[in-house]
């Protein structure tokens, strides 16, 4: 499913990660600071590696040596960021439809109606960004990676910037995400409760380097 | 009211229409030089920030004798859209657009400017993530959160080119009916004996367009605010 291999020099951070995962859901975890959004932004283009390959769903998008760097919009990935960066001039429901419209993907009512039942986000369609609750806006941010069907979904500390109660209001939708939508995510976080829950496989990263990689256990 | 008579009509309607057509002929150029000043970094940068700004600070005078060297009759660029376009700026009303839109360019790039570097670099990166090509963020994303900061580029240029006068004279020169806006017909009349009267009610009529184009470019602002906050 992900094969990453890369190297990157960020000033005096030096990021070097190799792993290969068929998992469900791949955590990555470790302390902030660790590498783990440089990572996560080089499996979505956002940052191109020194040196490495990145493969995704047998596609490689990255490999120094080839000289292949496949661009973001064209890796039909998707995002979901810590502080869910919905577009403030849109209302949810054009938030929900832009990636569909961006890759020009005839519409799926069945999937919207799928999505927006998941996320429990129908009521909200009306509403602009900046009426919603932090919870809401990364339920929404949620939906609208989804609803641009990629084929591997990023999470980076979704639930970073809520407080306790609203994490619990969220996770429930990312195991129902995980067991019903089909889409294979990596979920970086540092927060080794969370991933015990959601991950299948775990990339544990300090400084840098990836110290080990296997199922949930090595969390403990 | 104001008795306002065919002839100061004349200079009203002309600026009216110098100033628009200077407007929005300056527009694209200035969203484009706009989006190059504050998302890209290339060699020469700070050359063509100091080039933008040379307007409003050179002599207009100076500004309309290049104008003039460079797009009369027997300049260089002049000539041959003269030649082989049939274009003629010097002495003409298309003149003093020219003039008034090199003007009022500096003050019409610098709130696009503003307004694209307030916007978050990071939804412009959501939207690639989602299949936003870079021209369709640019289109779908930048613009529109820029638009009232455009929108305001556009009023304070209008209002600038509505009162140029330096440039626009020593280029086009003042003649009524093609050339004499209001600023030269100011000028022409506080040199009549007689002319104060006609004068004064061009200057009431100067101050309310400037005093609306600056209400409006304010009203522009706030909306910016309000937008990049998704309310």
């Amino acid at each position: 499913m992900l094969r990453v291999d890369i190297e990157k020099q960020l000033g005096e951070f030096s990021l070097s990660a190799a792993f290969a995962s068929e998992g469900r859901v791949i955590g990555l975890f470790g302390a902030s600071g660790a590498g783990k959004t440089s990572l996560v932004n080089m499996i979505a283009g956002l940052l191109r590696p020194d040196r490495g390959t990145i493969v995704i769903d047998g596609e490689t998008v990255d490999d120094s040596v080839a000289g292949i760097h496949v661009p973001t919009w064209r890796r039909r990935i998707g995002y979901v960021f810590q502080d869910a960066r919905l577009f403030p001039h849109l209302n949810v429901a054009q938030n929900l439809d832009y990636g569909r419209r961006m890759n020009r993907l005839a519409p799926d009512p069945a999937q919207h109606k799928r999505v927006i039942e998941l996320l429990d986000i129908g009521a909200l369609q009306g509403r602009r960004p900046g009426k919603l609750s932090g919870g809401e806006r990364q339920r929404v941010a949620l939906g609208r990676a989804l609803l641009s069907r990629p084929r591997l979904l990023l999470l980076d500390e979704p639930l970073g910037a809520l407080d306790e109660g609203r994490k619990l209001e969220i996770l429930p939708y990312l195991v129902r995400l995980r067991d019903e939508a089909n889409v294979p995510m990596v979920y970086v976080s540092h927060d080794a409760a969370e991933l015990r829950q959601l991950a299948t496989q775990i990339v544990m990263l300090k400084h840098g380097r990836v110290t080990s990689f296997g199922g949930v256990k090595v969390l403990t | 009211m104001l008795d306002i008579s065919p002839a100061e009509w004349t200079a009203i309607l002309l600026s009216l229409r110098v100033a628009v057509i200077a407007t929005l002929v300056a527009t694209p150029f200035g969203i484009a030089l706009a989006w190059l000043l504050a998302r890209r970094e290339f060699w020469g940068k700070s050359v063509l920030d100091a080039l933008v700004h040379l307007p409003l600070v050179l002599p207009p005078v100076v500004t309309g004798y290049l104008l003039l060297l460079t797009f009369g009759r027997r300049g260089l660029v002049g000539g041959f859209l003269a030649d082989h376009l049939g274009i003629v700026f010097a002495f003409r009303w298309t003149g003093a657009a020219l003039a008034c839109g090199l003007m009022a360019f500096p003050l019409l790039v610098r709130p696009m400017r503003l307004s694209i570097e307030a916007i978050d670099r990071r939804l412009e990166q959501a939207a690639e993530t989602l299949g936003a090509t870079p021209f369709k963020v640019f289109f779908t994303v930048t613009l529109p959160l820029a638009l009232p900061g455009v929108l305001a580029g556009m009023v304070l240029g209008f209002a600038k080119a509505i009162g140029e006068f330096g440039a626009t004279i020593t280029f086009v020169s003042n003649i009524p009916g093609e050339t004499q806006t209001i600023s030269s017909a100011i000028y022409s009349l506080i040199q009549t004996p007689d002319g104060d009267a006609a004068a004064g009610r061009l200057v009431i009529v100067s101050i309310v367009l400037a005093l609306g184009a600056l209400i409006a470019a304010e009203w522009f602002a706030r909306r910016a605010t309000a937008r990049l906050h998704g309310n």
